[in-house]
């Protein structure tokens, strides 16, 4: 112990060098966290608004029937009243935006029908389904169906 | 004019506790309020899937990879096929490249099949938020567990700790992704990208803190089980009639 106190310039010098390395960590630290970190919770509230920035890909219904209300009306009536536009149409706020510039393309009927109408057992037993291979030969399920309103 | 001691200690008194009001309003309406003026703290995200109403389609999975730009091959939601022999203790669970394009017909009557739409169940009390070391990922005030994508440094602890399988390692950002519960629509009134494209309506986007919204009478009218409860997770996807061999 006496050794250690006479030689007290060892214990200073590192301890200075110890305190000058965290004034320099809790100087970075300060300014490298954001001053709202911690505001709602363990994160960065900046977050949020990065998930929030990214843009709209479909458009919505409401948006739709804006200017499609024909459609819509015919819609209404059938079947398929319950079924949003872009459920079979595509993203389409971009055509919403500038209907002139983005002119949507229409759907394949083929895949689009099968996929929700090819008979599977694990399908609700009221939902409507078929067996496209013997229902139709071939022909094109929009010859005879309506897809706004599918009655024959 | 003189102030005793006791005059000191009531004034200052009064001072700190209007300031702590003050404080505790901030915190509970959720600060100041964005331009658009949506409001953290009037909404609790949740979902309610209704298990007898999907089709398999796969319109939720392809709306969401579209909405939210998921790589080829990964999956924000998914749609599995469950089919049940009796007498045999495990199902056959199928979703082939996530159901986006539907599944292959099967007519085998002698099977119980029913479709089980996924997603993030949005958990309240969330294993992911809870190991992620470096608060990247989060239970917003509105309740969406969310990825900072600028703070995840790839490690994968919420990948392994997600009891649901609904966490990827983006390949080109090496970053984690998931369901934001599509964040950017719903916090702009407009309901998530798989909801809004489901031709049954077997999912709906509920707001558990809107007195109006149907969740409330969904709750009380059906019964609904969150998957895996014995996680003790606190999910808020809520699944109507589910079958007991779905894990």
């Amino acid at each position: 112990m006496r050794r250690l106190l006479n030689e007290w310039v060892h214990l200073v010098r590192p301890a200075a060098v110890l305190i000058a390395a965290m004034g320099v960590f809790l100087i970075v630290r300060a300014a490298v966290i954001p001053k709202d970190f911690g505001k709602y919770g363990h994160y960065r509230p900046a977050a949020l608004d990065l998930v929030r920035s990214r843009p709209i890909g479909y458009a919505g219904q409401d948006t739709c029937v804006m200017c499609h209300d024909d459609q819509a009306k015919l819609r209404a009536s059938g079947k398929h009243a319950h079924v949003a536009c872009e459920a079979c149409h595509g993203p389409l706020a971009k055509h919403a935006d500038d209907p002139g510039a983005n002119i949507p393309k229409l759907p394949e009927v083929a895949d689009l029908c099968r996929r929700c109408h090819e008979k599977d057992a694990a399908k609700p037993k009221g939902f409507p389904q078929v067996v496209t291979a013997e229902h139709n030969s071939g022909v094109a399920c929009d010859s005879c169906h309506q897809p706004h309103n599918p009655h024959l | 004019m003189d102030i005793s001691r006791r005059d000191l200690f009531t004034i200052g008194g009064k001072l700190l506790m209007l300031a702590s009001v003050g404080a505790t309003l901030e915190q509970i309406t959720g600060a100041e309020a964005a331009p658009d003026a949506y409001k953290m703290a009037d909404h609790w995200w949740g979902m309610i899937i209704d298990v007898d109403k999907c089709i398999g389609c796969g319109n939720c999975v392809r709306a969401c990879s579209k909405e939210n730009g998921v790589p080829a091959g990964y999956f924000r939601t998914w749609v599995e096929r469950y089919q049940v022999e009796e007498g045999k203790e495990n199902p056959r669970v199928d979703s082939p490249n996530g159901a986006i394009d539907g599944f292959p017909a099967d007519t085998n009557p002698n099977l119980k099949s029913f479709f089980v739409p996924k997603l993030c169940n949005q958990c309240a009390d969330s294993p992911c938020v809870q190991v992620c070391p470096v608060g990247a990922t989060f239970i917003s005030p509105d309740g969406v567990v969310m990825v900072d994508e600028k703070y995840c440094l790839g490690c994968r602890y919420c990948v392994q700790a997600c009891p649901y399988g609904c966490r990827y390692l983006h390949p080109e950002t090496q970053t984690v992704d998931k369901c934001t519960l599509c964040y950017h629509r719903i916090t702009k009134g407009l309901t998530t990208a798989c909801c809004e494209n489901c031709p049954t309506g077997a999912r709906q986007l509920v707001d558990f803190k809107d007195p109006k919204d149907p969740v409330h009478e969904f709750l009380r009218q059906n019964k609904v089980q969150v998957l895996k409860p014995q996680m003790a997770t606190k999910a808020k996807v809520y699944y109507k009639d589910l079958d007991g061999s779905v894990r």
